[in-house]
């Protein structure tokens, strides 16, 4: 086996990826957990206020509907990254001036909290279209039924109008889940230590650039994959009572 | 009296709908509601449990009067809403829960509105889709199933709240030729068996055969009605008699 990676000239990448010092991988795969930690919450954050963002714009009035147009327009607008340094210091600047004004003092914002919510407010404007559109494309019968039958508004939403709609939103969703995990890249930007910059650091103590980026690179793919294949369990369930599209195929 | 209707008048923008229709059905009623395209019926059924927001009228569902604000929308929510679990609705599109199978839509509204043990709920549904002739098809999803089964179905998912009064959308227009009978051989059980029933149909020979009371109804307003013998064998309104001839 060394025969083998030293004949390869890989040895040497293989030390420098080794999980406990002096090889980094303990800190790439720290940095990995740290991304999937702010991916997460902020896929379940953005879906949380795509949620509200959606019936708002559907059943809500006038001036809730034009402050959510605002929303989702100023968001998709700005690129990520200049939203990610705007959310990210008027966040923590706001949240001190408000601890400072009642007298707390200036408060360590802790990364993943910020990376949370700075990411959560972006995926939330594109959840809330996503989440719209398949609400929308709820037949409206089966939402009548509900209501003729006497079933309360949240109720409706929890046993109908979700599960009806998952079908249609699972594609959408499935993508905004994975620009949540590579836009967990940009928050190295506000010195959060994710994947990329952990990357970064290990390339640049080593000089070992190719060998770390590859090696980020095939953890971001592994996600992908994984998540792929979570997706289409998800979608296969959201889709039971669908018949299949494929010709002769029930 | 299962159910009264006073005076209902329903516009949508300057369209006036109906033009105070009343009527009323005592227990074991079956009232079909006939009429042509644009008459009406299908919108006073569905004023009924308030799909449709009456303009103004009064409703009175087994003797209680649903409260109306001024502009016709129920007044309480809660009220409405158990009101509407006492009316079982059949639609002209079924609308069955396509996520569901046909046992899970059967219990839907016992388990989780009126919270009924799931248990029962589950023992009921399988007596009622056996009624129905579906039991065989308890755990199917209602996308594979033809019209007339979807339809079945969907009047077991009405009679799993076991309702003071049915309210039936034209349940057989959206159905194939050949399936149409199934559907009417469920519906005239539930008549033989006493059930209130409010039908809104097409089917003109059925209605002379189920039916105790017809309401014609021309326009947004009633233009005759009475027992069935009557109102199909010798029509007095002009109208009535061109539209009979009409659907023949």
């Amino acid at each position: 086996m060394e025969s083998l990676l030293d004949t390869l000239g890989l040895s040497q990448s293989v030390q420098l990826l080794s999980l406990s010092p002096p090889g980094w991988g303990g800190n790439l795969l720290r940095g990995l957990a740290n991304s999937l930690q702010i991916a997460l919450g902020a896929f379940g954050f953005g879906l949380l206020i795509g949620l509200f963002g959606a019936y708002g714009k559907l059943y809500g009035g006038p001036i809730l509907r034009d402050l959510l147009a605002i929303y989702t327009t100023v968001i998709r607008a700005v690129p990520e990254l200049v939203l990610i340094l705007i959310l990210y210091y008027v966040g923590s600047d706001l949240i001190n001036q408000a601890s400072v004004a009642m007298g707390y003092g200036r408060v360590e914002i802790s990364g993943v909290v910020a990376g949370i919510w700075v990411l959560g407010v972006v995926q939330g404007a594109y959840s809330t279209e996503v989440l719209r559109g398949a609400i929308q494309a709820i037949p409206p019968g089966q939402l009548e039924a509900a209501r003729a039958f006497g079933m309360p508004p949240l109720m409706t939403l929890r046993r109908v109008t979700i599960p009806a709609m998952m079908s249609f939103a699972t594609p959408g969703l499935a993508n905004l889940w994975l620009i949540a995990t590579k836009d967990t890249a940009l928050l190295a930007i506000v010195g959060f230590s994710e994947l990329t910059l952990e990357t970064r650091q290990a390339a640049g103590s080593t000089r070992a650039y190719f060998t770390f980026f590859l090696a980020a690179g095939a953890l971001y793919l592994i996600v992908t994959l994984f998540s792929g294949a979570i997706f289409a369990r998800i979608e296969k369930w959201a889709r039971r009572g669908q018949p299949s599209l494929k010709e002769g195929n029930r | 009296m299962a159910i009264v209707v006073e005076n209902l008048h329903k516009s949508f923008g300057a369209l006036e709908v109906l033009k105070g229709v009343s009527l009323s059905a005592r227990k074991g009623d079956v009232v079909a509601i006939i009429g042509g395209s644009g008459s009406g019926k299908s919108t006073m059924l569905r004023c009924i449990n308030f799909l449709e927001t009456p303009s103004s009228g009064k409703i009175v569902v087994a003797g209680e009067e649903i409260a109306m604000r001024a502009d016709g929308s129920p007044a309480d929510r809660r009220q409405i809403e158990r009101i509407r679990t006492r009316l079982g609705m059949v639609f002209q599109a079924f609308n069955l829960w396509t996520h569901r199978t046909l046992l899970e839509n059967v219990i839907e509204v016992p388990v989780y509105v009126l919270k009924t043990p799931r248990a029962e709920a589950i023992a009921r549904a399988r007596v009622l889709l056996d009624r129905v002739g579906l039991a065989d098809k308890a755990d199917t999803f209602p996308a594979f199933l033809s019209g007339g089964q979807q339809q079945r179905a969907a009047i077991a998912r009405a009679l799993a709240v076991d309702p003071s009064v049915m309210l039936f959308d034209e349940p057989t227009s959206a159905l194939d030729p050949e399936l149409v009978g199934e559907v009417l051989t469920v519906i005239r059980d539930l008549a033989a068996e006493g059930r209130t029933m409010l039908l809104v149909t097409h089917e003109m020979k059925f209605a002379r055969e189920v039916a105790n009371h017809v309401v014609y109804l021309f326009e947004g307003q009633i233009e005759e009605q009475g027992p069935p013998d009557q109102l199909f064998g010798a029509p007095k309104s002009a109208r009535l008699k061109q539209f009979l001839q009409t659907v023949g």
